[in-house]
């Protein structure tokens, strides 16, 4: 592997590695606070085809997030109505939302643009180079010369630690993710803050969905989002439910999926499949491994009312 | 990872059930025709082709709905037998490919046995196979402590893509055209049901199968067992003396052979050889056909037959009314959501009564 080489592989990495930090914090945020969202899923694919609608619609990418976000929200709320609202089991619900997103997603691109799904191109978000920053040798341009999502990423996984952790709001989250009755007696609002902790991670979700969309491939194809909803929980696990490593563990799992199309560049003959899988069983490994018992927010999953 | 809850949909009587279901269903098609409307679509037209298309003939009911509905009771018996429990096996769709995998290659392997011999070994290889696959989330549970929500969806994965090289490569069939396996001789396969449509074995055997489960859950030691491990592990640890981990494992590796069954089943019933694509998500509406039904196994042969229907009738809607057939996913998610939430209405006006 020579040099060039290695700087392309760490520029995929990031890229890849990028929707599912995004996804990854805002689930790290509304686990924290006790609610698991099988259905982020559904928000990706939301987001995605929402980023796509809006670049074409708006004829410029970044309002395309705009729409991919509202869109990736707007599922969330689904489940946040339904899981968090009306207190049913988080799991099912976030498996009908994902059924749904995917359902729902296909059925608006075969109606817009046909059963044979012409081939979309959409307005791609360009890269922001960071001067000076993407000068650094091989890392620079990787990670400072990316699409502006990419910096989202960055910026909000120290934000989220310190909001998390430094702040009276954060505290009052983690309280409810460990026991909402006391959060309750405490005087939090344990509904109100699952609602909105729920909705951030769908808004963020959709950033995702639209990033996959207008950064990778300025195209959207049914199931896009290819399970990275899944992923991103699983990340959520590996970072141990901190913002800083949550960010680490996304990019590490972009290394896993660059690390397939590197090896084809480089001409090895690898059946591809085993290389879609690869991520996965990474994933499966570090549950086995070094998460082992990692303690999970006490309440996370479980339903709750309020007592009074 | 958080210890699952206890249940997903509480438990009722048969009466309150068959409401429910009614109910859910009423909704999911008010909101369906709703979501149409915006679409700007017919929901008439769309509701009279899917009809149509599922119940329209004798062939049409035969050979599509009860075919399709075929894999969707197995997998629908998989996931309730789990949810049963307590376990939230997710992990349907890749038990599934493990089974039809193992079928086919034990299919292929052995293929010169008699049909007495061949038909039952590629049946059970499908069984062992679900199985297995279920083996790694079952272990990280138990001995690791690793929730299976998380650990079942990524085995989905990992045994689709393992199924997608197998077909690309050393299972593929030897004319070496199409990413496919060969056929299994006919010593393999399922024989005819009914003679003159293609429905074939496998339902009376997703039928039995739905029998037995009843009858086991309801009257056998173990059933009580798993059903009390399922309303409250603590509780039957303590006040029944019962071992859960034995109940969770078998439970959950139960699951994965009837998931794989339906694989096997599949190969053996319908497609005759492993592709890509085999399955169009059937592990993932196995939920809603097991929710839909209350988590009851004589409950999942009625609705998996209504999702039979569902998707037998989603061709001819896009067909004829130029709906695409992805609503079908639309339709599934709404009724899992109906069902949550009338359960949840219910349980709130049960508690105001009372």
């Amino acid at each position: 592997m020579n040099q060039a080489e290695l700087v392309l592989f760490l520029e995929a990495s990031v890229r890849l590695g990028v929707p599912l930090a995004l996804a990854a914090l805002g689930e790290t945020i509304s686990e924290r606070c006790g609610v698991i969202n099988i259905g982020l899923e559904g928000s990706i694919i939301a987001g995605a085809l929402g980023g796509a609608l809006g670049a074409l619609a708006f004829e410029n990418a970044v309002l395309g997030v705009g729409v991919g976000a509202v869109a990736g929200l707007l599922c969330a709320l689904v489940f946040a109505v339904v899981a968090v609202g009306l207190g049913a089991d988080q799991i099912i619900t976030g498996t009908a939302v994902t059924l749904g997103g995917l359902g729902m997603t296909g059925a608006i691109y075969r109606a817009r643009f046909g059963a044979t799904g012409t081939e979309l191109s959409l307005p791609t978000l360009a890269g922001v180079r960071i001067p000076g920053l993407a000068e650094i040798p091989l890392v620079g341009t990787a990670l400072f010369d990316q699409a502006a999502t990419a910096y989202l990423a960055y910026l909000l996984a120290p934000a989220l630690w310190f909001f998390l952790f430094r702040t009276p709001y954060g505290l009052e989250l983690r309280a409810v993710g460990e026991s909402p009755d006391a959060a309750e007696a405490a005087g939090v609002r344990v509904v109100r803050v699952r609602f909105l902790a729920t909705l951030f991670g769908g808004l963020l979700a959709g950033v995702a969905g639209a990033h996959l969309a207008l950064a990778h491939t300025g195209t959207f194809a049914e199931n896009m989002s290819a399970g990275r909803g899944f992923i991103a929980i699983a990340v959520v696990v590996l970072g141990r439910w901190n913002p800083a490593l949550v960010l680490a563990a996304a990019l590490f799992f972009g290394a896993a999926s660059a690390f397939q199309f590197f090896l084809q560049a480089l001409g090895f003959e690898v059946a591809y499949q085993i290389f879609l899988a690869l991520p996965y069983l990474l994933t499966l490994a570090a549950l086995a491994g070094w998460v082992g018992r990692a303690r999970a927010p006490a309440a996370l999953a479980l339903p709750w009312e309020s007592k009074r | 990872m958080a210890e699952a809850p206890a249940q997903a949909v509480g438990r009722m009587r048969l009466v309150e059930s068959l409401v429910l279901g009614a109910a859910a269903l009423a909704l999911t098609a008010g909101v369906g025709a709703v979501l149409l409307l915006l679409g700007g679509y017919d929901p008439m037209a769309a509701a009279a082709a899917m009809v149509r298309g599922a119940f329209g003939s004798w062939t049409a009911f035969t050979s599509i709905t009860l075919v399709r509905s075929v894999p969707l009771i197995l997998t629908g018996l998989a996931v309730a037998f789990a949810f049963r429990a307590g376990v939230w096996n997710i992990g349907a769709e890749g038990q599934l490919y493990a089974g039809a995998l193992a079928a086919v290659w034990v299919g292929l392997q052995a293929a010169t046995l008699p049909p007495l011999l061949l038909l039952p070994l590629v049946l059970s290889a499908s069984l062992v196979a679900g199985g297995l696959w279920a083996l790694v989330p079952t272990l990280m549970r138990l001995r690791l402590g690793v929730g299976e929500v998380i650990t079942t969806i990524l085995m989905n994965f990992v045994g689709i893509y393992l199924a997608a090289y197998m077909v690309h490569g050393p299972l593929q069939e030897r004319r070496g055209v199409f990413p496919q396996t060969d056929a299994l001789p006919e010593a393999g396969r399922l024989p005819a049901l009914l003679p003159g449509t293609a429905l074939h074995w496998g339902f009376a055997l997703s039928l039995l199968l739905a029998g037995a489960l009843a009858v086991a859950l309801r009257y056998s030691r173990f059933g009580f067992q798993l059903r009390a491990v399922g309303a409250s592990p603590e509780a039957a640890s303590v006040a029944g003396r019962i071992d859960v981990g034995r109940i969770l494992f078998v439970a959950f590796l139960g699951s994965g052979a009837i998931a794989g069954m339906a694989g096997g089943v599949q190969v053996s019933g319908v497609t005759f050889a492993l592709y890509e694509d085999l399955s169009p998500g059937w592990g993932y509406t196995a939920i809603a056909v097991a929710l839909l039904a209350g988590l009851n196994p004589a409950g999942v042969v009625v609705t998996g037959v209504l999702f039979g229907a569902l998707q037998a009738g989603a061709g001819a809607m896009q067909r004829d009314a130029g709906i695409p057939a992805s609503w079908v996913g639309v339709v599934e998610a709404l009724v899992i959501l109906a069902v949550l939430c009338l359960d949840r209405v219910r349980r709130r006006v049960g508690k105001e009564a009372s």
